[in-house]
Formats: C-alpha cells, structure tokens, sequence
C-alpha cells in the first residue's frame, strides 16, 4: 500500500519521466528502423557483407551500456545534451535485432517466389518493395520489437549519464536504499515494455503474409 | 474434369491483348525465335554446358529433355538471362538477348516453373495483373485483362479474389501460365511445369497445354525428364546429355532413332511410345 501511496504522491513527475522515457525509446528505436532496415536489405542481396555488418552489430551488443555511456560522453556534440547520447547509444543497440531480422526475413522469402518475379522482368527495386518487403514485414517487425523491450529496459540506464526516464526513481531509489522508489520507476518500465511488446505484436501478426 | 475455354486469344478486345511495347525487339517474322550460338556455360570447374548450338523455330513447341544435371534448365535460364552464358550468345528475335534491354526482354518472355512462384500475399488477380499494373494500365483493363486469362486457362472467374494458398496444385498452376502470359509474350519458357502435379491433374494440363499452343502459336521452350510428356507435348525435342545436345528430332523421328542416348530413353520408358508420339489432344 505504502508503494502505492508513493506513486500517487509523485504521479506527475511519475507520469513525466514515463514520457521522457518514451521519448528516448522512441526516437531510438525510430533511428534503428531507419538505419537498421535499409542495412538489413542492403546485405541480404551482398552476401560478402552480411558477415562483417551483423559481426559488428552483435560487437556493439555486447559492450556493457554504462560503459558505451561513458565513451560516448565526451563527444563533443553528443556530450551537451545528455539525451542525445543516450538516444544514440539505443540507437545503436536497436541496432542488431532490426538488421538481423531484416536480413533474415528477406533471405526467408521463396526462392521460387524470387525467381518467378525476376523472370516477369520486375526490376531489383520492384522486386523488393513489391515481393520481398512485404512478405518480411513480419518477420522484420518480430526484430523490431525485441529492439523496443531490449531499449526500454536500457533506457533506465541512461538516467545514469542524466538523460532522465524512469530510471531517475531508480538510481534515487538506490541511493536512498528505499524499495518504493525503485519500483516506481521499475514498474512503470515492465508495463511500458509489456505494451510495446504487446502492441508491436499485434501489428506483426495483423502484417503477416497468408 | 473437363474445361471448356472460352475465348482465344485473338478474339480478345484489342486493348485488353498486347501490353507490352515490343520496340526494342523488333520480330524479324523469317529467322527463328531463339537462336543459340556456340554457348558453354561454367560454374567454377564444372562445365554445365558445352558449345550449344541450337535454333528454335517461331511457333514451335520445343521440349529440352534429359535427366537431373543434363543442363536442360541452365539452356532455358540462358535465354530470358537469369545466367549469362560463359561464352557464346543467345539470339532472341534475331537480337542478341545481351544488348537488350533486360526488363524489356524478360517481359517479353513468360517464364513457368515447377514451383510456380505465385506471390503468396498477393491475391489471383494481382498476381496476374502484376505486370500489367507495373506498365502502367487502367485498373478496367487489367481487370479484363485478368478475367480473359482465367477463362482461357480454364478457371472460374470467382478464382481471382483467391490467395494462392486457398488454391489446389493445379488450380496454382494453372493461375502461372496465366501470370506469364499477362503481358503477351511471344515466348513462353516452362520448367517441368506440370512435374508435381498429381498424374490425372498433369493428363489435364498437358491436354489443355495443347489446346492453348493451337490458338496462341507461341514459341515454346518446354523442359521436362519425362519421355512421354516431351512426346505428346512437343513439336521436336533436344535431347541433351551432360551438358551436350544429342540430338534434336520430331517425335516420330525420336521414338526410331538409332541413336544410342534416345534409344536408352525410350527402352526406359518401355512399350507404346510409338502412340504416344501422336500430336494432339488426346
């Protein structure tokens, strides 16, 4: 009761740092589309690239995100404001699911289904923006929300470097050894995870090709 | 089951019949449709096809026969350039398919293969009218354009709103050979089309192939491993053997051939050839 309490109390800087959140998730997960799918087409038809890109993404996965924070923090642009970097660095964490599951997606579509269209004489680009997209569009929205649950539970750290979001409760809430502050940070980030997923979800299965 | 077809294709409305601007491939009416000179074709260390030389006359259906890996699908591939040749050149039209426009001669070609390729989200109707929808047309057009087609491969017209997974194999099939004559080709290439089909389906589909070949006189280059379908279906037939042609002959010819490669097709496929070399809807 107490933790509920605590949250109704602080409902609006609760309700705040959620939008703060999902501001960061959102704009980051934004950019990996943008980037993540044309790079994911881009290696699906240059088989000699799709090693190196997918290597270094899976790199990039695997630095430890307080660490690439504090990288990224002496970068001039980035450095002034706190909440680009941290956009930044989920951008590139975004960044692997989105281009893997592109990647996978198109090299998934029927190589009967590929042929058969070249041999009609559509174009490289009809082909993939009337064939091959749409019938990956399932598979690459499955990447895209493993990128969104993977950024909204990263975003926590990002209060870290002063980005703000919900982990502003629960970096506070470690310091002050205090369990109700942590979790009105934490609880508000598991439901804001559960609904990307869940929203996502519903689109990727609405998308799905026959 | 028996179709009935309904109209042929030159009794089609003018507007609803040729899509395809053939420009840039003028059609030189005395030479023949396809032309290969002197193709060999390699991956690697491997020769998939050594010095072919071979013409297929305009109108004519001629069948590539020969077993897995004779080259017979790599001889079709050659000519709407899904691969180029590693020397020699192919000749569509009296023009060498290199210097053609690519977009430009693959429309001008139909392409069938075994696994159809139908595009699975679209429906029976955008797959046919795809190309069409490309070249530009009025949606009526397409719309007729579609709606003659079904009926000249014997589907109901209430197929076009179908998706290709609530279709049966044949119907798939079928649905193909009208996808790839959607903008009018002169040439129709097709890869075992009939290969996985039940046998009583594929008894239909050759016996309306044949009915279709007499009304549109395309120029047809059939691939197939099975004797009596090449017998029944073609005009002559290639017969190749590891990446060779062996030897090109109507299909009476072929059944009395000396030749020892046809000899041993026809011992494999045993006794009443000789009737099934008859041309003509059975």
């Amino acid at each position: 009761m107490k933790l509920i309490e605590f949250i109704l109390q602080n409902r609006t800087q609760v309700v705040d740092l959620t939008l703060e959140h999902l501001w960061l998730v959102g704009w980051s997960t934004l950019f990996a589309m943008l980037i993540g799918i044309p790079l994911g087409m881009w290696i699906a038809h240059r088989p000699r690239w799709n090693k190196p890109v997918l290597g270094s993404a899976n790199i990039i996965q695997t630095i430890p995100s307080l660490a690439l924070f504090g990288f990224l923090l002496p970068v001039p642009w980035l450095g002034e404001r706190s909440d680009r970097l941290a956009i930044l660095a989920l951008t590139l964490y975004a960044l692997l699911p989105i281009v893997r599951n592109t990647y996978t997606g198109i090299r998934g579509v029927d190589p009967a289904v590929v042929e058969a269209g070249r041999g009609m004489g559509l174009t490289e680009s009809q082909l993939l923006f009337h064939v091959e997209l749409p019938l990956a569009t399932s598979v690459i929205l499955s990447g895209v929300r493993v990128a969104v649950v993977i950024s909204v539970g990263l975003a926590t750290i990002a209060a870290a470097i002063g980005a703000g979001g919900l982990g502003e409760f629960i970096f506070r809430g470690l310091a002050m050894v205090d369990n109700r502050v942590i979790l009105a940070g934490a609880i508000p980030a598991a439901i804001l995870a559960l609904l990307a997923d869940f929203g996502v979800g519903w689109l990727e299965r609405r998308l799905r090709p026959r | 089951m028996q179709i009935e077809f309904g109209t042929s294709e030159s009794e089609l409305p003018r507007s609803v019949r040729s899509p395809v601007c053939l420009a840039n491939m003028p059609l030189d009416a005395a030479g023949p449709a396809i032309e290969f000179r002197d193709v060999s074709y390699r991956v690697g260390d491997v020769q998939v096809l050594v010095g072919l030389n071979l013409q297929v006359v305009r109108g004519e259906t001629l069948v590539l026969l020969g077993r897995s890996g004779s080259g017979k699908t790599t001889t079709l591939k050659l000519i709407n350039r899904l691969i180029l040749p590693t020397t020699g050149e192919i000749l569509v039209n009296g023009q060498s398919n290199a210097n053609v426009d690519l977009t430009r001669l693959r429309r001008g070609i139909g392409y069938v293969i075994q696994e159809v390729g139908l595009f699975p989200h679209f429906t029976v109707a955008r797959n046919i009218g795809l190309v069409p929808r490309i070249e530009g047309w009025a949606s009526d057009r397409i719309r007729a354009r579609v709606q003659a087609l079904l009926q000249l491969v014997g589907l109901p017209a209430e197929v076009a709103e179908r998706y290709p997974h609530q279709l049966s194999g044949g119907q798939r099939q079928r649905v193909g050979v009208a996808r790839a004559l959607a903008a009018d080709p002169q040439i129709l290439l097709m890869d075992e089309p009939f290969g996985a089909l039940d046998p009583v389906t594929r008894d239909d589909l050759q016996r309306e192939f044949l009915m279709l070949q007499r009304r549109l006189n395309k120029t047809v280059v059939f691939v197939t491993h099975d004797l009596r379908e090449a017998l029944r279906l073609g005009s002559r037939i290639a017969l190749m053997e590891a990446g060779k042609l062996v030897a090109a002959l109507t299909p009476q010819e072929f059944v009395k051939s000396s030749d020892p490669w046809a000899a041993a097709y026809v011992r494999a496929f045993g006794d009443g050839l000789q009737s099934a070399a008859n041309r003509g809807p059975s």
